[in-house]
């Protein structure tokens, strides 16, 4: 993976820009010492990592407006972050960079339950939103693994899905407005909380924009009345073939759980070595969650217990109560810290047509096969939604480089498959040299003039997303 | 009328083009500017269904009724519900599935289940140099670059010409019944349907006609479900009476027929009354969306926004002649929103003064 080299220019200016960003920031926090910057040199995809030039914690819309004012005038390259546990990349830094966190903007702004809204500041957690409305009964739906860590603007830049996406959809479906602070320190407010945009609707293009388009400091969000009641099925199965067989009947039947999730052996056995929750030794599991009232959730549990048992299930294993709820959930919540433990991995987040759901799995486990490495399975199967681990070992840099390889490969064959590259982590700098597998040039070229307009300088993590052939002549003439 | 019969000729057709082309679906008098019309009408069939999947491909000039009978056959639906605004323009043609997304319009489910676009999964389209793109693509999830998909629904045509869509499709409720609450203003309305849409009890409609002071819920779902959650909705708001209803009438504003200029405001839902309190005298109207959805009819020619002042939201003219018919975007975004169209339409092609 190649990064734009720095440019000399802006290093030799270091104290300079760090000066100029701490008389604009009016108290706030500007980080530039060495041993400082360090701490913001990566995300969650570790094995990339370079220190910035410099760090901003802005405590307002207006300071963040000036920091990039700052940075425009200086010619300097900004790299929007929230809390860094992008899988991808997103938030990785070139040392030419002021890194722009949002990490100290966490406020509630306004709830509004008669009209279902809540406004925050953008680097508030994910769990923390669903924190502040609970006790009324309502919750704010996306719900990402990491979300006791990640930023509700990180969410909004990779457009983060989770467990209950299924039902009550992503990030984009659940995001009413903006605030959204342009390269060149413009702020602009876009949507509010009424339910559509009056003619060309820029949510949707600034939601999953990876920190390209401009810096979210405020958000508004739809929230939702928390259901009744919910309750997950474990259901094992000795095929793939089987446990894929189920969820494309289940979806078919008219049933809509809010979350369908598959485990394969690997992750199950490491699951059970880590959390013990109780899981079956078996070739491939699912949790499937319904909710409703209490007759309804019965009536939807009878009905997909009718039709798992046409599929031959090993067990089927129905919650009684809100403890043995828990320990359903408890191994699938444990799962990537599990595999964590056996060796280092890589997660990717490829999506198929559910119905190709058996063929890619097992075209997968050849794959993995022919590279020597060990490939563990634990996905949204609702969407199709593939989360393969490739697990290697990170001391060892050619384990590293077929390991890169074999996700290229998985992943191609998603496409192949009539999918796509990421379903909900983004493409950031991991999945940046495999965009022209999914996408012609005049596709990239017409997502390209979207950065155009919001960015006409290419400052805003502008080694991201686009390859950087492709991007090498708007970089240049920044 | 340019027809053109498949993508590549419109594509060349684009490419080539010396003048504005108005955009049009399958026939209906749609809307837009000066310039050719040119018609989606023959990119039209249906290019893949999966059921199990929940997902169908279409060519863009596919009529929506074509759409609809073939999820219907498969005990599946569109749903948000695509509102047929003809009986208010008293336009004839077919709409097509092309313009439902390109005007990205959503009926009362809108409200619980989401607009055109949240269901609208991939584009092709043609831009204005002739270029053919592709965006999203036929799954559930994808975050895969930036999201030109959504981004054309709701463009009114002034980006692209869609010549394929696909989408996401779900089971049709077994069930609906529709309950009402009577003799109450507007302000009591919206505040009972805040705590019913507030509720989980799974409403999927929520309505006000003031000429016959009725509040009007619906509830969606499983046959053997719906008692028990009409009592315990009664329960939270009051002694509810069932109630027949023509939610497709709703849908279609079909009320305010003939009753003059009409509007269609996206509102705050709780602001609405106080909208409604500066309605000019003789305005006729009702609620969708709890609130949030404020149909009116006013005095033909009027400008509706200009006699309210400043609004929690935006309001769109569907019918007549006063105003410009789409709200003003404030500056900032108007500055964005023109310069994505003049990246996609350098020469200015699509439906000139669409927005304007
Ligand atoms: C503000 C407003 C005004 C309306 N006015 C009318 C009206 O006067 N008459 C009427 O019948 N309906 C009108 N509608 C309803 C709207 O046209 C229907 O919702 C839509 O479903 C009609 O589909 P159609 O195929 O007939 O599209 P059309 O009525 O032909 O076009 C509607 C809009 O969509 C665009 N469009 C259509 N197909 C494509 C495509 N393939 N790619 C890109 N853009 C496309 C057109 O350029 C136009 O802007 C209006 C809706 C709104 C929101
Ligand atoms: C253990 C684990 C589990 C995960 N599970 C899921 C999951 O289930 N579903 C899922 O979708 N993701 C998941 N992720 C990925 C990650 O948590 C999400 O992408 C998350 O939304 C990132 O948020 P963040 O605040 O950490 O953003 P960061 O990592 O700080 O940044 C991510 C991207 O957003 C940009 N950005 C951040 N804040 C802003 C802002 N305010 N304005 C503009 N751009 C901004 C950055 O430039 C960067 O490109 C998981 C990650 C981990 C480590």
């Amino acid at each position: 993976m190649d990064m734009p080299a720095p440019d000399p220019r802006i290093l030799a200016r270091k104290a300079h820009v760090a000066a100029r960003l701490r008389a604009a920031l009016d108290g706030a926090r500007v980080i530039d010492a060495p041993q400082d910057v360090i701490a913001y040199e990566c995300d969650a995809l570790s094995a990339y990592a370079c220190p910035p030039l410099a760090v901003v914690l802005p405590e307002t819309t207006a300071q963040v407006a000036a920091a990039m004012r700052v940075c425009h005038e200086e010619g300097v390259p900004v790299v929007p972050r929230g809390s860094g546990t992008s899988l991808v990349g997103g938030a990785l830094p070139t040392a030419d960079a002021v890194v722009i966190g949002l990490s100290a903007m966490t406020a509630v702004l306004e709830t509004d339950f008669d009209n279902r809204f809540i406004r925050v500041q953008a680097g508030r957690t994910n769990l923390s939103v669903t924190g502040a409305i609970e006790a009324q009964g309502f919750f704010y739906a996306p719900d990402p693994s990491s979300q006791l860590a990640c930023a509700i603007g990180g969410n909004i830049a990779m457009n983060s899905g989770g467990a209950h996406c299924l039902k009550y959809g992503v990030t984009v479906n659940n995001l009413l407005g903006v605030t959204l602070v342009l390269a060149d320190g413009t702020v602009v407010e876009i949507g509010g909380p009424w339910m559509d945009a009056p003619g060309i609707d820029l949510l949707p293009v600034i939601c999953g924009s990876e920190g390209q388009f401009g810096i979210v400091t405020e958000a508004v969000l739809r929230i939702v009345p928390r259901p009744e009641g919910a309750r997950p099925v474990l259901v094992a199965f000795d095929s793939a073939e089987a446990a894929g067989a189920t969820v494309s009947a289940i979806i078919r039947a008219g049933l809509l759980p809010v979350a369908v999730e598959y485990m394969d052996r690997p992750c199950i056995r490491a699951c059970e070595a880590h959390a013990r929750a109780g899981y079956p030794d078996c070739e491939a599991m699912l949790i499937i969650e319904v909710e409703g009232a209490e007759p309804e959730i019965a009536a939807q549990i009878a009905a997909i217990r009718a039709i798992a048992a046409r599929h031959a299930p090993l067990e089927f294993r129905e919650a009684r109560d809100a403890d043995e709820a828990a320990r359903i959930w408890l191994g699938r919540k444990a799962a990537f810290g599990a595999m964590g433990r056996i060796a280092d991995y890589i997660c990717l987040d490829g999506v198929i047509p559910v119905s190709a759901l058996p063929q890619v799995l097992a075209r997968t486990a050849q794959l993995a096969a022919e590279y020597g490495l060990e490939v563990a399975n634990v996905f949204h199967a609702g969407d199709g939604n593939l989360h393969p681990l490739i697990l290697f070992n990170a001391n060892d840099p050619d384990d590293l480089h077929r390991a890169e390889a074999l996700g290229a490969d998985i992943l191609r064959l998603c496409v192949e498959a009539g999918g796509c590259l990421t379903g909900e982590h983004g493409v950031g700098v991991e999945k940046r040299d495999l965009m022209e597998v999914q996408f012609a040039p005049a596709d990239l070229e017409a997502q390209m003039r979207v950065k155009d307009v919001f960015d006409p300088h290419w400052r805003l993590n502008p080694a991201k997303v686009f390859p950087l052939h492709l991007s090498a002549a708007r970089r240049g003439a920044a | 009328m340019i027809a053109p019969v498949d993508e590549g000729e419109l594509a060349v057709l684009v490419a080539g083009a010396d003048g504005p082309l108005r955009v049009r679906g399958g026939g209906s008098h749609g809307i837009g500017g000066p310039g050719e019309p040119i018609s989606t009408a023959r990119l039209s069939g249906i290019t893949l269904y999966e059921p199990g999947a929940l997902t169908m491909v279409a060519r863009a000039g596919t009529p929506l009724a074509e759409i609809e009978a073939a999820l219907a056959a498969e005990g599946q639906y569109l749903p948000w519900e695509p509102p047929d605004l003809r009986a208010l323009t008293g336009a004839t043609g077919a709409p097509t599935i092309g313009g439902v997304f390109a005007t990205n319009t959503s009926g009362p489910r809108r409200v619980v289940a989401g607009a055109a676009r949240d269901f609208l999964l991939g584009v092709r389209f043609i831009d204005g140099r002739g270029a053919v793109v592709r965006n999203g693509g036929r799954v559930m999830k994808n975050v895969t670059g930036v999201d030109l998909t959504r981004l054309m629904a709701g463009a009114y045509g002034t980006l692209g010409i869609l010549t394929e869509v696909s989408f996401k499709v779900l089971p049709r409720p077994e069930a609906a019944r529709t309950l009402a609450l009577r003799g109450l203003d507007a302000a009591q309305a919206v505040a009972v349907m805040a705590r019913a849409l507030g509720s989980p009890h799974g409403v999927t409609g929520a309505a006000f006609l003031p000429e016959r002071a009725e509040m009007l819920l619906r509830l969606e779902g499983p046959e053997a479900a719906l008692p028990a959650r009409v009592g315990k909705l009664a329960a939270l708001i009051g002694p509810l009476t069932e109630a027949a209803c023509d939610w497709a009438a709703i849908r279609d504003g079909r009320a305010l027929a003939g009753a003059g200029d009409v509007w269609r405001l996206s509102l705050t839902p709780i602001a609405s009354p106080a909208v409604v309190a500066r309605l000019p005298d003789g305005a006729r109207w009702f609620m969708d969306w709890g609130g949030g959805r404020l149909w009116v009819a006013a005095a033909p020619g009027s400008d509706l926004r200009a006699a309210l002042g400043p609004i929690p939201g935006h309001a769109t003219r569907i019918t007549g002649t006063g105003g410009t018919r789409f709200h003003p975007e404030p500056p900032g975004v108007a500055a964005l929103t023109h310069a994505l169209r003049e990246k996609f339409d350098p020469r200015g092609l699509f439906n000139p003064g669409m927005f304007d």
